[in-house]
């Protein structure tokens, strides 16, 4: 059950992405961006949390759960420091992917080089 | 009519003696097949950067064009070569070597247009007996520069275009020359039923430089649509001088308007009366088999232009299928800083007239 | 349709009148030539989107079903995520990425793949500009602003949080 309905929620976050990229001139890069900080401003509204409860792996791999990451991670470290907590929640709770994405770009300049399409 | 709107004749008959082509992977399995001198099946060139791949293109095609005839590099007086790189280092280091007094220009895809006006209004004048006209253009490149890196995954528009890798070189002379020099008499001279490597009956008759014209539209992905009041503007501006209309031309051909351009053209020429047939057509949509090659609007780039006239049209503008042609070499001139300025894109459109004679 | 002569009727042959009615019809001009661009096909481009989001997702799934029995939620919900990133950069380096991405659109951009695909595919372009400000500056082409613009968004989440609960710890005493 938990993959159907990884597979539903999902596809429809990318469908939504699809739908920008047809009928707006909106370029890659601002949708990735939309949708990050689409994913803070939902957690922070309590929307997004329940999603992730009910989809798994659909919610938390689409890129709004990257902004689902940040708020949580933000909102754990309030929690426990303060004032402080809004400055390091943030990047605390996602520096593994982003270390991930950075390590693994880079590894990949080093061993593959450009080809045409 | 303006006191500028001039059409200038060329009474000393310069011709186009020869050209180089140079093309990559696709254009070689493209719609033209494989009719260019020379191509590469990684598109590399045996080059390690893709703009070192794009200058060596740009040596190949002047070495091709050059070999046609015989000729070293000595026998050309000047030569004008252009690309969309930064600052053209594409030409600037592609032509290095061949010691030529060089003039370095930029025209973005309307640079073969620009090259061969100016290539003909000074072999025309009598400064030089022949110059070059050069120009490339690759995929990778420009991919690099105006758009996204190559490995990037992106979905392209519809109205997208595909920058074509190629690069052509032309040789344009005094007529006379074909008579007088002894190379070009040997070289003339080909072996029976072997066609003869150079071009003996293609001249420059006229050239309407065109002027920057900018509509409003601000999406690069649409660049067609940003061209085709630009070639409106010249084709518009030269019937009126010149008194003609678009049937008296074999053919009328646009640079890299490709789907939407070309479209958008007809449609605004019709709305000032001028109806253009099935004569009108544009190297962007000839180069690639669109549909099969999956190219959206079609080919685009100072290549696209310099490898359809150089392979599909100056053979049959020699051989005689076609007597009296059009060519407007289109450009958007625009970069990407000003598209990421949100400015709209300029655009601007030089005809030449080749004909058989 | 759009009509270049209108309003221009007095001087309609004149060739001059042709970029001064271009310039005075501009915004209709851009309007006609957007509405009669060819279109992408949307629904068939949502259905390919759908499908390769969600089997994406469904595979990251799969992934964490795996990987809980193993170790802590704590390091699963790292693990799944690196290993899509690490498969988009292979993938991206051997080029087969965008031939999907292509077709997939959305649903290779939106999953953290396309994140990844932004980043390695940047790294890959850029060496030859030199290890610092080529790869090292223009790796940050896409991923530059989705850090700024997502850690800023939590910033500001955590200062409203954290002014929250001052006044509710206030209003509590």
């Amino acid at each position: 059950m938990d993959y159907l309905w990884a597979f539903i929620v999902g596809g429809l976050l990318c469908v939504i992405a699809e739908l920008l990229i047809c009928y707006t001139k909106l370029t890659a890069a601002r949708i990735l961006v939309a949708y990050v900080v689409a994913g803070v401003v939902l957690t922070a509204i309590g929307l997004y949390g329940p999603l992730v409860e009910w989809a798994g792996c659909g919610a938390t791999t689409p890129l709004t759960g990257f902004g689902y990451a940040l708020a949580e991670g933000v909102k754990k470290a309030v929690a426990e420091r303060g004032i402080f907590g809004a400055l390091t929640g943030g990047l605390t709770a996602t520096s593994g992917g982003i270390a991930a994405a950075l390590a693994f770009a880079f590894a990949a300049a080093l061993v593959f080089k450009g080809k045409p399409k | 009519m303006s006191k500028n709107d001039r059409i200038f004749k060329f009474e000393n008959k310069p011709a186009i003696f020869s050209c180089g082509t140079v093309a990559g992977k696709k254009e070689w399995e493209g719609a033209l097949g494989g009719v260019f001198d020379c191509h590469s099946e990684d598109d590399t060139f045996g080059m390690p950067t893709w703009e070192q791949s794009e200058s060596e293109m740009q040596r190949l095609a002047l070495n091709h064009a050059l070999a046609k005839l015989s000729w070293d590099s000595t026998e050309l007086g000047l030569m004008f070569a252009g690309d969309l790189i930064n600052q053209c280092t594409s030409s600037g280091y592609g032509l290095i070597d061949f010691d030529v007094p060089f003039l370095g220009l930029f025209g973005a895809c309307s640079t073969l247009a620009e090259g061969l006006i100016l290539a003909a209004f000074i072999v025309n004048a009598g400064y030089v007996n022949a110059a070059a006209a050069v120009t490339s253009s690759h995929n990778c490149s420009a991919e690099r520069q105006f758009r996204f890196p190559i490995e990037y995954g992106g979905q392209r528009t519809p109205t997208s275009q595909w920058t074509v890798t190629g690069a052509g070189a032309f040789i344009v002379g005094r007529r006379s020359l074909l008579d007088v020099d002894e190379k070009l008499i040997s070289a003339k001279s080909a072996p029976p039923n072997q066609p003869s490597p150079l071009f003996t009956h293609i001249r420059i008759a006229e050239a309407m430089p065109g002027r920057t014209i900018e509509c409003g539209i601000t999406d690069a992905n649409n660049m067609g649509a940003a061209m085709a009041p630009a070639a409106a503007d010249t084709l518009l501006r030269y019937f009126k001088v010149s008194g003609t209309k678009p049937d008296d031309y074999d053919l009328i051909v646009t640079g890299d308007l490709a789907f939407e351009g070309h479209r958008l053209t007809s449609e605004l020429l019709a709305q000032k009366g001028i109806h253009l047939g099935s004569n009108f057509n544009d190297c962007g949509l000839i180069i690639y088999d669109r549909e099969r090659q999956d190219m959206h609007a079609g080919g685009s780039g100072c290549g696209c232009s310099a490898l359809v006239v150089a392979a599909e049209i100056l053979p049959k503008i020699d051989r005689g299928e076609l007597k009296n042609v059009l060519f407007i070499g289109t450009g958007a001139l625009m970069s990407p800083m000003s598209v990421q300025q949100g400015l709209p894109i300029p655009a601007i459109g030089h005809l030449v007239r080749l004909i058989h004679d | 349709m759009f009509y270049i002569n209108e309003g221009n009727k007095a001087n309609n042959n004149s060739v001059i009148s042709f970029r001064q009615v271009i310039f005075i019809y501009k915004k209709d001009y851009k309007k006609y030539a957007e509405q009669t661009a060819q279109k992408s096909n949307a629904f068939t481009n949502c259905i390919k989107a759908f499908l390769v989001g969600g089997a994406i997702c469904t595979f990251a799934q799969w992934l964490y079903n795996m990987f809980i029995t193993r170790m802590s939620e704590e390091n699963t919900r790292l693990l799944v995520p690196t290993v899509l990133i690490f498969l988009a950069a292979l993938t991206t380096g051997l080029g087969w990425f965008d031939k999907l991405a292509k077709h997939a659109g959305g649903g290779t951009l939106v999953p953290i793949t396309g994140f990844a695909n932004a980043i390695a595919s940047a790294a890959i372009d850029n060496k030859n500009e030199g290890w610092v400000l080529g790869l090292g500056a223009k790796i940050f082409t896409v991923a530059g602003p989705v850090i700024l613009y997502g850690t800023l968004a939590s910033v500001i989440y955590g200062l409203i949080l954290y002014f929250i609960r001052l006044a509710g710890a206030g209003g509590a005493a």
